[in-house]
């Protein structure tokens, strides 16, 4: 069978689907920021970003930038009704302390225990953290958008990861560019997947097992 | 009752050799700018202060600011989270020529050790880090079925940060996002000197609007019209 993968935006739009009205909501940056242009109608989520500002919108136009407005990656934001500033051990209050209702994150390796592997791929070059290792641990779900495999054919969804770790078991829920998979007990359940793609298709470019237990539904998304 | 300091030189006088420094500021939003270029020049005068730890979130971008600072060769050792911008060519250099030490510290854990300091508590426990290589040597414990690890406070010797509003007292407001880390850095250094765009008299800010009250900080020096870091930074300044 042939089968054409998601695009990052098609991904992003399907893990937007599963943020319900009135979540408060922190996207990791690059990628994940992608996730709030796909905000089902009617559904309004709070974004949170770490340096300090809840209910930020779009990014202002060019030329009216103010610079001390800005979100985790430095890129310049505008607000919306009913946002707030706060210091940086109030933000990380709202990450550890459970008050955040989803992470979305990317990914380099994501184990089937829900270990995650997204902040060096080596021990070379000038190491970065941020706040990956905090956004991990405390959102009620944890979850991770990605293409299904690395620029070079090889698993993303792996037995263990071996990339340095940047959380423990933390993932719940990973959005591939070819399915949706879930985490439970140490185990990759499948979800949904293209409906052009085999089971075993999609077996071989996952290096875990994909279990399932029930029906798995057809992943549906619009052309973006 | 007066905080107030006239000269931004007067200001940072006293921040020594080997000082732990900490800089308020995310990027270039509420970084106190004019408060490191007057250190800067100091250190091109008189050598002094050298060999200076910085904690920032960041290392500098471009070529002012802690990138400057980095480049003229005063800083020892940062302890920051992300060490990556548009341009980090001057923390690169000398990290990759082992010419600085650095302490990588995840965002939340290096905002709750500064806070811890502030609040007299010496350690804490967090599940950030559980498991991976920042959390080598570190001692872990099990509460209630989870893992943590413990994280020890982060003091410094001088805090620069950037308010918007200071009175006399030292009460401080913030701008925007510029909040960020100062408030809690106020409380962690055993000196705090802040600039900020407009001195007031105390009784100049409303009491319900104060964000950093005065008894964290120390000294006050007033900056009109700051310089903003991302603009020099995209600008293409060279402090």
């Amino acid at each position: 069978m042939t089968y054409t993968k998601l695009t990052n935006a098609q991904i992003a739009w399907r893990a937007a689907q599963d943020i319900e009205d009135g979540a408060y909501v922190n996207l990791g940056i690059g990628f994940p920021e992608m996730v709030a242009k796909f905000q089902p109608e009617g559904r309004e989520a709070v974004f949170h970003t770490e340096n300090g500002v809840l209910g930020f919108g779009q990014a202002p136009a060019e030329g009216s930038e103010d610079w001390d407005l800005i979100n985790a990656g430095k890129k310049a934001i505008t607000l919306k009704p009913g946002a707030s500033f706060f210091h940086h051990a109030d933000s990380f209050a709202m990450v550890r302390g459970g008050h955040l209702d989803v992470a979305i994150l990317g990914a380099y390796q994501i184990a089937q225990n829900g270990d995650l592997a997204n902040w060096r791929v080596g021990s070379k070059g000038v190491p970065a953290v941020g706040g990956a290792m905090d956004l991990v641990h405390g959102a009620k779900r944890v979850a991770v958008i990605t293409d299904h495999v690395t620029k070079d054919g090889k698993p993303k969804l792996v037995e263990t990861c071996t990339f340095p770790l940047t959380g423990v078991g933390c993932v719940t829920r990973v959005y591939t560019s070819l399915a949706v998979v879930d985490i439970e007990g140490g185990k990759f359940v499948l979800r949904e997947k293209l409906s052009d793609i085999s089971m075993d298709e999609l077996q071989a470019l996952t290096g875990a097992t994909l279990h399932t237990d029930g029906p798995v539904a057809d992943l549906s998304v619009p052309e973006l | 009752m007066d905080k107030s300091i006239s000269t931004l030189t007067e200001s940072v006088a006293d921040i020594h050799d080997g000082a732990v420094l900490m800089i308020g500021g995310f990027g270039g939003s509420g970084s106190p700018i004019e408060l490191i270029h007057t250190l800067i020049d100091r250190f091109r005068e008189t050598g002094s202060p050298k060999d200076v730890t910085v904690i920032n979130n960041n290392a500098g971008n471009g070529f002012v600011g802690i990138a400057a600072m980095i480049k003229a060769g005063m800083v020892k050792k940062m302890i920051c989270s992300f060490p990556r911008s548009s341009n980090a060519e001057a923390f690169n250099e000398k990290f990759l020529a082992d010419e600085i030490e650095l302490e990588l510290v995840p965002q939340g854990t290096l905002a709750e050790r500064i806070r811890a300091a502030g609040a007299g508590i010496p350690a804490f426990y967090t599940p950030t880090s559980f498991g991976t290589e920042l959390a080598i040597g570190k001692p872990t414990e099990e509460f209630d079925g989870k893992h943590y690890v413990q994280e020890r406070w982060l003091k410094a010797d001088f805090a620069i940060v950037k308010g918007q509003l200071g009175d006399k007292h030292g009460n401080l407001t913030y701008r925007l996002a510029g909040r960020n880390f100062n408030p809690l850095m106020c409380m962690a250094a055993d000196v705090t000197i802040a600039q900020v765009s407009d001195l007031v008299e105390a009784g100049g800010i409303d009491p319900e609007q104060v964000i950093t009250p005065g008894i964290f900080v120390d000294h006050v020096v007033e900056v009109k019209s700051p310089q903003q870091e991302e603009i020099l930074v995209r600008t293409g300044a060279v402090h």
